[in-house]
């Protein structure tokens, strides 16, 4: 049996559900593009990360986050020249949402929808919060939580 | 609108528990009628699976928010999907009562 995936985790997933050529023929046939792979393109190549930062924000290792990049690209050039449509589907991953921490009560809690900034804590009500940045979070720690 | 917290044991004396799946309690808290209702949890001893299976429970009961000190990796999306919202809080012997006094604020 081979070793189960660990999970990767997107931090900002697409609020869209692929792209369509335009003009064509109508096609049947889609290329099904991994939420993971998504990430992979946006960290890599939007947000200009190497792989060493970005397999870690994904939580995965180095390689890893190299084989998918791989497979995202042979996707978007498989979807350029033969015309075919992307969806976004699947793979192993959980959605991040936006952490915030509490002044006042000091707990952190988090917010589920990205277009809107959370304005009280969800606790005590408190409009004292601020954005809470997740630097630490790293894949060794990761991996710890895992087992 | 109800509230999941973790708890060590099941009055509103006992303490946080800081860990999610594996929790000795869980309290349900209702926010309108101000009622609390203690779950004792069947996960505690499983060997995988304790905090999806936990997830689940605190989806059943229609809880929105859930309170406690840790949340594992794979909980963490279950919930996000779920649109169950997560509190953690990081400071250690906090009693179930002080939480629900935030609330009543």
């Amino acid at each position: 049996m081979p070793r189960p995936k660990l999970i990767r985790k997107v931090s900002n997933p697409p609020n869209f559900k692929g792209f369509k050529p335009i003009g064509g023929p109508e096609n049947t046939h889609v290329v099904v593009m991994n939420y993971e792979e998504y990430e992979a393109i946006r960290l890599s190549d939007y947000e200009l990360f190497g792989q060493m930062r970005a397999s870690s924000q994904m939580g995965i290792s180095r390689s890893t986050f190299a084989r998918i990049y791989e497979s995202a690209r042979r996707k978007v050039a498989l979807s350029f020249t033969q015309g075919l449509p992307i969806v976004f589907e699947g793979g192993k991953v959980y959605f991040d949402s936006e952490w915030y921490q509490c002044n006042d009560c000091g707990s952190l809690f988090n917010h589920h929808d990205r277009e809107t900034l959370a304005n009280e804590c969800s606790l005590c009500c408190s409009k004292n919060i601020e954005q809470f940045s997740d630097e630490s979070d790293d894949v060794s720690e990761r991996n710890l939580k895992c087992k | 609108m109800k509230v999941a917290i973790t708890s060590t044991g099941n009055s509103t004396d006992a303490v946080l528990d800081s860990r999610f799946g594996r929790c000795s309690w869980f309290i349900i808290y209702d926010t309108e009628l101000k009622s609390t209702e203690f779950i004792p949890n069947p996960n505690i001893d499983s060997i995988e699976g304790a905090g999806i299976a936990s997830a689940r429970l605190i989806a059943s009961k229609g809880a929105e928010k859930v309170i406690s000190g840790e949340f594992g990796a794979k909980v963490k999306g279950v919930f996000d999907s779920l649109n169950i919202k997560l509190i953690v809080i990081k400071e250690e012997n906090k009693t179930i009562k002080d939480i629900i006094k935030l609330f009543q604020k």
